[in-house]
């Protein structure tokens, strides 16, 4: 997979753009998923996700195929999504999607066909439910926990992607639970 | 609430990231079997934690490729040209070889400003003006670049006039084709046609004119 991409990489060097192609497509459900889920808004979500890979195009040159390229683009859509959520806090209690509108209804589509209405209710709504309660974490929690659970990455790769301590990741997985499971009560 | 000790909550998230000792287990284990906060508040945050976990990936929208490739800045246009001329080194050569056969055309068009005529015997040339007089009989093609031709006397051939402007009299007998030339594409149809009947002089081109 990194032989693939940095064979991609290099072709993209030389001048071929269409090389690139192949690593959007790569990468593309993953950093949009990411983005949706620490903007909580799909048009905002494909934006940044768009210009994460935009950027990465123009800084194709300073990527260090020692590492990882997922890493590196999870850097670049991560700080763009930050700046986004820094960009919009004034507005943000007018933007913030509440449970029952943008994406979620998507879940019931998905689950309907072999579940019963009630467990669809419940389903949706629990699904509703994280993705609101994500969205209401401050942004450094909820980078950490998207890209801890939502992506599955290790604890090392996420310190690698914040270019933080892994001490202070793990310190802000800990507390992003503790402020979910406070946030969520009883559920 | 909880009133246990941070030590305990501590081993807890260790627990949930994977991240504990076996004796630290055995010690959280211990602990939570006798104290139903501390088990609640372990339960809850597992059920965070798996509730995360089955979160729904949700894929791009369709045309996410395109569009990223649609705002990507242009390439360069000399590398779009180098990989074009890497991919079609035959065109790209018969192109060079046309363009580099037209711009010596062409010159040629440009810089021949100076008057010229063939040389026949019987032709009157008096500054830019070639006249063919009355009563002569010109034998051969009569071409004037850049100049003026009266013809008041015959012709027995061609008459061809590059840049210049011809007059012919009531008198004038032609028994060629008469042909004005003054534009490039001309210049060039005629020029292509001198190569060619140059290397193939049987060639008909005349009779298809």
């Amino acid at each position: 997979m990194d032989d693939l991409i940095n064979k991609r990489i290099n072709e993209v060097l030389k001048g071929n753009q269409d090389a690139f192609e192949e690593i959007v497509t790569l990468f593309q459900h993953r950093l949009y998923h990411v983005c949706f889920r620490m903007l909580n808004n799909r048009q905002e979500a494909e934006d940044i996700a768009q210009e994460a890979f935009v950027r990465a195009y123009i800084n194709i040159h300073t990527f260090d195929q020692k590492r990882k390229f997922s890493t590196w683009i999870f850097r670049i859509a991560t700080n763009l999504c930050i700046d986004q959520i820094r960009k919009k806090k004034p507005d943000y209690s007018l933007d913030a999607n509440v449970p029952g509108t943008d994406g979620l209804t998507m879940y019931s589509q998905i689950v309907a066909d072999d579940m019963l209405p009630e467990d669809v209710v419940e389903q949706m709504e629990t699904h509703e439910r994280i993705q609101y309660e994500i969205s209401q974490l401050s942004d450094k929690y909820r980078s950490v926990i998207i890209l801890r659970y939502i992506e599955e990455l290790p604890l090392q790769e996420i310190a690698d992607i914040l270019g933080l301590p892994l001490g202070t990741v793990k310190t802000r997985v800990h507390r992003g639970r503790a402020a979910l499971r406070k946030q969520m009560g009883n559920l | 609430m909880n009133t246990c000790s941070e030590q305990i909550v501590h081993y807890m998230h260790a627990y949930l990231d994977g991240d504990i000792t076996p004796e630290d287990e055995q010690k959280l284990m211990k602990h939570i079997k006798d104290c139903p906060a501390c088990d609640e508040l372990m339960e809850s945050m597992s059920d965070i934690t798996l509730m995360l976990e089955n979160v729904n990936p949700v894929p791009a929208p369709e045309g996410f490729v395109s569009n990223v490739m649609k705002r990507l800045p242009k390439e360069k246009s000399q590398r779009g040209i180098q990989r074009w001329l890497r991919t079609h080194p035959l065109i790209a050569a018969a192109a060079l070889f046309f363009v580099l056969m037209s711009v010596s055309v062409f010159a040629d068009f440009g810089n021949t400003q100076q008057f010229s005529v063939t040389k026949q015997p019987n032709l009157i040339i008096e500054g830019q003006t070639v006249l063919v007089p009355e009563g002569e009989t010109v034998i051969g093609d009569v071409i004037v670049e850049n100049g003026e031709l009266r013809v008041e006397g015959e012709v027995n051939g061609n008459i061809i006039v590059i840049n210049g402007s011809k007059y012919m009299a009531s008198t004038a007998i032609v028994t060629g084709n008469i042909e004005e030339i003054d534009k490039a594409f001309d210049w060039l149809w005629y020029k292509m046609k001198s190569v060619i009947k140059s290397v193939l002089p049987s060639s008909d081109l005349k009779e298809e004119e």
